[in-house]
């Protein structure tokens, strides 16, 4: 399973059957015990999606284990991601609840995003399994930032759900952002496009990075593609300044591959 | 010591608490001139300071306020896209991967090697959680300092605003720099990874993996609770 495609189908999910399904299959790509979407609303109130055991979801909500999981009481109100190992399971009741976790199969490590939504909602995506530490380490660094995209495109999803509406629209782009993704999608190779735009190219990719979340992309390729395909752009016509033939356009066709990373 | 505390942990620490928000209304209002809302104890808040924001803050040895600076994801309401979008073109700059940092505070006392250690801990923010970038408003006369600590943003926009000339900037992570801000700060990483430590918890070792995983293909099905 490729990411991107993925994504694509987590936007076209239409009920939280197919969001399930999903999860389901992210957990056999990234071969993992678990991984879960958790909405817990302020009144306590929780919800969501995943691979737990059907026995280990009951217990959790029939012992109330809300109040003493060290995963939402440690994320809560936070927005940094959390390694299960850096949290305070030193108290008895954190133990005993670690303990029941890991014999109804959740396993010995977690990594977990918090989210915070609109209107004070707030919700988690969780990875989990058995595993060392050294391999776990391994694990959630070498694939954070794209669980941290993956969480966030979830919640976008979920919140659009539980409304009952339908899809929101795509975010708007900015215009530098319309800009980037313009001169990307006609082939330019990064470093000319940061040149034509006169920024650098870690700032080119800070509009990147802000324009591929808006259009819950993976990656630039992506992106570029979604961006075409609601009509953002129009290759040639949309950017500011675009010229009308293309510069370079015949020099750089071949690097657009390796630029579109 | 640095240390990294979000707005609802601020009250176990009262005095650096308030040493923070009086330093801050002596850097903006009276230093800076800017236009903040000081209450009548002399602290300087805004509405971002009830959105539990991450601070980062410098602790003198003595446990004063040495220096500090303020944190929300960019996914969120901020400055930058609340109130200087029109320095930057336009439009908002979200990314869960980009958090802004705003109301770089040095307190009247702090000596060149606070601003460094503060950029640390933004770097350090940064590497720990997989950002690509930071994103701040700042007062055009911290320039100067950001380039003396070999931490200089890329300048997005600039302009007039709220009777202040401002910059919207970028900084990118990049382990280079990590180690440029350390040598500026005349910290170890060791160190600084001990105080990250401190306010985000130790890696402590967890249980051993069970040696045979239970099955568990199961699923469980979307509902509420109760």
């Amino acid at each position: 399973m490729k990411l991107d495609d993925f994504l694509r189908e987590v936007e076209q999910a239409a009920g939280l059957e197919q969001i399930q399904d999903l999860i389901v299959r992210l957990r056999d790509h990234y071969g993992v015990d678990h991984i879960v979407y958790h909405w817990v609303s302020a009144d306590g109130e929780q919800y969501g999606c995943g691979t737990y055991p059907t026995d280990w979801v009951q217990r959790y909500v029939d012992r109330d284990y809300l109040r003493i999981d060290p995963v939402v009481l440690g994320c809560f109100q936070r927005f940094h991601p959390v390694d299960w190992k850096r949290l305070d399971w030193s108290s008895k009741a954190a133990r005993a609840f670690q303990a029941d976790a890991i014999a109804h199969g959740v396993g010995n490590q977690g990594f977990s995003v918090p989210i915070r939504g609109p209107n004070g909602q707030f919700a988690l995506f969780t990875v989990s399994d058995n595993a060392s530490d050294a391999e776990w380490s391994a694990f959630s660094q070498d694939n954070q930032r794209d669980l941290i995209l993956i969480a966030h495109y979830f919640n976008q999803k979920a919140l659009e759900l539980e409304r009952g509406r339908l899809p929101e629209p795509v975010k708007q782009l900015s215009p530098r952002e319309l800009d980037a993704l313009t001169f990307l999608a006609m082939g330019y190779a990064r470093s000319q496009v940061a040149d034509m735009l006169e920024i650098s190219e870690h700032t080119l990719r800070a509009y990147i990075e802000s324009a591929r979340f808006k259009l819950s992309a993976l990656n630039t390729t992506h992106a570029v593609a979604k961006a075409m395909v609601e009509g953002l752009i129009v290759i040639g016509g949309t950017a500011r300044g675009a010229q009308g033939d293309w510069p370079g356009r015949q020099n750089t066709a071949g690097e657009r591959r390796s630029a579109a990373v | 010591m640095l240390r990294y505390l979000y707005a609802d942990q601020l009250d176990a620490h009262p005095a650096l608490r308030d040493a923070m928000f009086r330093d801050r209304a002596i850097q903006f209002r009276d230093r800076l001139g800017w236009a903040v809302d000081v209450d009548e104890d002399g602290m300087e808040r805004d509405t971002y300071d009830a959105l539990n924001p991450l601070y980062v803050i410098w602790q003198t040895p003595g446990g004063g306020h040495g220096g500090s600076m303020r944190f929300l994801p960019t996914i969120g309401p901020t400055m930058v896209n609340d109130h200087f979008s029109d320095l930057i073109g336009g439009g908002a700059i979200q990314s869960p991967l980009i958090w802004e940092c705003t109301r770089f505070c040095l307190s009247p006392e702090a000596d060149g090697r606070v601003a460094a250690t503060l950029m640390l801990g933004g770097g350090e923010l940064m590497r720990a959680f997989g950002l690509s970038h930071l994103i701040g408003v700042f007062d055009d006369r911290m320039t100067r300092i950001y380039r003396r600590i070999g931490s200089s943003p890329e300048v997005l926009g600039e302009g007039q605003k709220f009777g202040s000339r401002v910059s919207v900037g970028l900084w990118p992570y990049t382990p280079a720099s990590r180690a440029r801000v350390l040598l500026r700060a005349g910290l170890s990483s060791d160190l600084s990874e001990h105080w990250f430590a401190r306010s985000f918890g130790c890696a402590v070792a967890q249980a051993p993996r069970v040696a045979a995983a239970p099955a568990t293909a199961e699923i469980f099905p979307l509902r509420r609770a109760g």
